[in-house]
């Protein structure tokens, strides 16, 4: 694999293209408006639920709500913040990114360290291994059968397992490795070092970035996930936040559907409130973090993966 | 996502003439002493590969098997091809079929080139710190998790939501979006637009990057203005970038966002929105058809492999880019 490490300086500058003619000004004019308006449409659904959330079901009913809160209030994010099965479900969602990440970090490093070295015997097949299963899956039900018939179901290790190793985030590690200056590993060889001293003392210590990228890729995986909770947990206090918000999407679509009659209307629209509540707290972690870290994600994904 | 010039995955080393034979044992001896801690090393992460991706991989044989819950995984009597031929004979089968194809059509067909022209358009913005802050928004709906894209369409289009809203500013009559079939792939398409064209720009925006920017300087010498610039140096620059994941998206198109369809179809919709993966989920979960959703997984994973593989071999023998 090439690896071609991005400059993220040269990224944000782009090329050079010549004098400023009185087209590309205009040009440059409408392709500024055009990317505020597209930033304006991205952002829009996050305001538009931040905006209900604060708002009165009242004013959600009659259709008032778009982009600033109605009726002002916070009664219900309190409503939400005294739901006990809330906030159980968001430690589960805590546990399983912990644990998950944990699993996840220590398989793809070592796996990735090892496949790192150019003259190991057999490193072909063990590469071939992880990316065949890229293009080729077991598939739902197979999977399905798996899990049950290991007697996984209804435990965290049906979500954290399954999605331990991200052959993509194996391949941006392996890359990262291949590109770590050689003469340190012969150096600590000559002074006796084996492998598991290298990796430990040498390697893990000079890849903290790409460490924190995957640390942070697995987390965001694992905060999401709700399908494997879905499919193998039945038990209401096992389930993570996302599946919780999951069923009261699914019963307010139900009561929606189920016709336009007056009656079901208002208990689909305070769920409707609530539902805004629980996306936003749901999401925070996320937000929270994101400023921080984009600039790791993006060369995360850039690293080794191109070749120009 | 390895580009280009990965190594082929698992290539059996062809068996070595019987002289050499000796000489290849030794050697493997000698690799076990020399890296036993690396071999130990990637004993963990084999285990996880046997057990979760393989394991299921194998699992597959109860498509023809029979299986019973309870009995054993793999199933308990060869049945043949019976599940085969029972869903090449059913008609929703083939109604599901359909509906995938045109909606993994269209994802492919809009998904596809809108990020190269984000990247394009942002790799034309002087101001530094202009593009950042529209990088920084359009990467962040890649973050979220499903159920909350689909928790934001729901009110977005809800009888009370914004689009309904400005419907009605207009006089219109208010549409409920996600009970008629008949707008399903249009808000499958469209969610599927915000969630991935501005993460879809970083790959293009790398590769932007390596083009040598004194050809735009040989560019301009000849005549070109910014347009022809883009058009005979920008474009060929990113070919490559483009084929790789132009190859990448034929192989996952027919898994069509499975999770999103599931949160976002209901009964009212299926006739549009009901694709292979979702059927397969209902007959052989909810229904318990283990063996005859297993034989219809089976099918879509090896019309994917093939589709990988011939995008792979149609893009190395006509423009000399494949993944491996």
């Amino acid at each position: 694999m090439v690896t071609t490490r991005i400059d993220p300086e040269r990224v944000l500058r782009g090329p050079s293209r010549g004098r400023e003619t009185r087209g590309t000004r205009v040009f440059g004019a409408f392709n500024t408006v055009f990317l505020i308006l597209l930033c304006a449409l991205m952002l829009y659904p996050f305001i538009t639920v931040l905006a209900q959330s604060f708002s009165s079901p009242g004013a959600i009913n009659a259709g008032q709500v778009s982009f600033w809160p109605v009726g002002f209030n916070t009664d219900t994010y309190a409503a939400v913040m005294q739901n006990e099965t809330f906030w159980r479900n968001y430690g589960n969602t805590v546990l399983y990114t912990v644990t998950g990440t944990a699993i996840a970090m220590v398989l793809t490093t070592t796996y990735a360290f090892v496949l790192s070295k150019p003259h190991l015997k057999g490193r072909k097949v063990l590469i071939g291994i992880a990316v065949f299963t890229m293009f080729f899956n077991g598939g739902l039900v197979p999977n399905y059968v798996l899990i049950s018939s290991l007697g996984m179901k209804n435990t965290m290790w049906a979500i954290v397992l399954p999605g331990a190793i991200s052959v993509f985030n194996l391949l941006v590690m392996k890359s990262f490795f291949e590109s770590l200056p050689k003469e340190l590993e012969e150096a600590a060889q000559i002074d006796g070092l084996g492998w598991y001293g290298i990796f430990g003392r040498i390697v893990l210590p000079l890849s903290k970035a790409v460490i924190a990228t995957m640390i942070l890729f697995y987390s965001v995986a694992f905060w999401n996930d709700w399908f494997a909770a879905f499919l193998y947990l039945d038990k209401t206090e096992l389930f993570p936040v996302t599946l919780f918000l999951r069923n009261l999407i699914a019963g307010a679509s139900t009561t929606a559907s189920e016709g336009a009659a007056a009656a079901g209307t208002t208990t689909a629209l305070v769920s409707s409130n609530i539902q805004a509540v629980t996306m936003i707290l749901t999401v925070i972690p996320i937000l929270c973090i994101y400023p921080f870290v984009q600039r790791f994600f993006v060369t995360g994904v850039m690293l080794g993966s191109v070749k120009g | 996502m390895t580009l280009t010039s990965t190594e082929r995955p698992a290539a059996a080393p062809a068996a070595p003439p019987p002289p050499r034979r000796r000489k290849r044992r030794q050697t493997w001896r000698e690799a076990f002493r020399r890296d036993w801690q690396l071999y130990s090393l990637a004993l963990l992460p084999l285990i996880f590969f046997a057990i979760f991706k393989y394991g299921p991989m194998v699992g597959n044989v109860i498509a023809f098997r029979r299986f019973r819950p309870g009995g054993s995984i793999f199933g308990d009597e060869w049945v043949g091809f019976r599940y085969i031929e029972m869903f090449i004979n059913d008609p929703s089968f083939w109604h599901v079929f359909t509906n995938t194809a045109i909606l993994g059509g269209l994802t492919l067909v809009v998904c596809f080139p809108l990020p190269i022209i984000l990247a394009l358009l942002l790799n034309e913005v002087r101001k530094r710190h202009f593009k950042k802050i529209v990088q920084s928004i359009s990467y962040l709906p890649h973050f979220l998790s499903v159920v909350i894209v689909v928790g934001m369409l729901m009110q977005l289009l809800s009888l009370q939501g914004t689009v309904n809203q400005i419907i009605g500013a207009f006089g219109g009559e208010g549409i409920p979006f996600l009970q008629r079939p008949e707008w399903f792939r249009a808000v499958y398409v469209g969610s599927e637009v915000w969630q991935t064209v501005g993460w879809g720009t970083i790959l293009y925006l790398a590769a932007l990057t390596s083009v040598d920017d004194s050809l735009y300087e040989a560019a301009r010498i000849d005549g070109a203005g910014r347009w022809r610039q883009t058009w005979h140096v920008t474009l060929p620059g990113i070919r490559p970038t483009m084929i790789t994941l132009l190859i990448l998206n034929i192989g996952t198109f027919l898994n069509v966002g499975f999770e999103k369809v599931l949160l976002l179809y209901n009964p009212l919709t299926y006739q549009t929105a009901d694709v292979i993966s979702t059927y397969l989920y209902r007959v052989g979960l909810v229904s318990n058809n283990l063996s005859y959703a297993a034989a219809i997984g089976l099918f879509q994973a090896l019309i994917g492999l093939v589709m990988v593989l011939s995008a792979n071999l149609i893009s190395r023998r006509m423009v000399g880019t494949s993944l491996w």
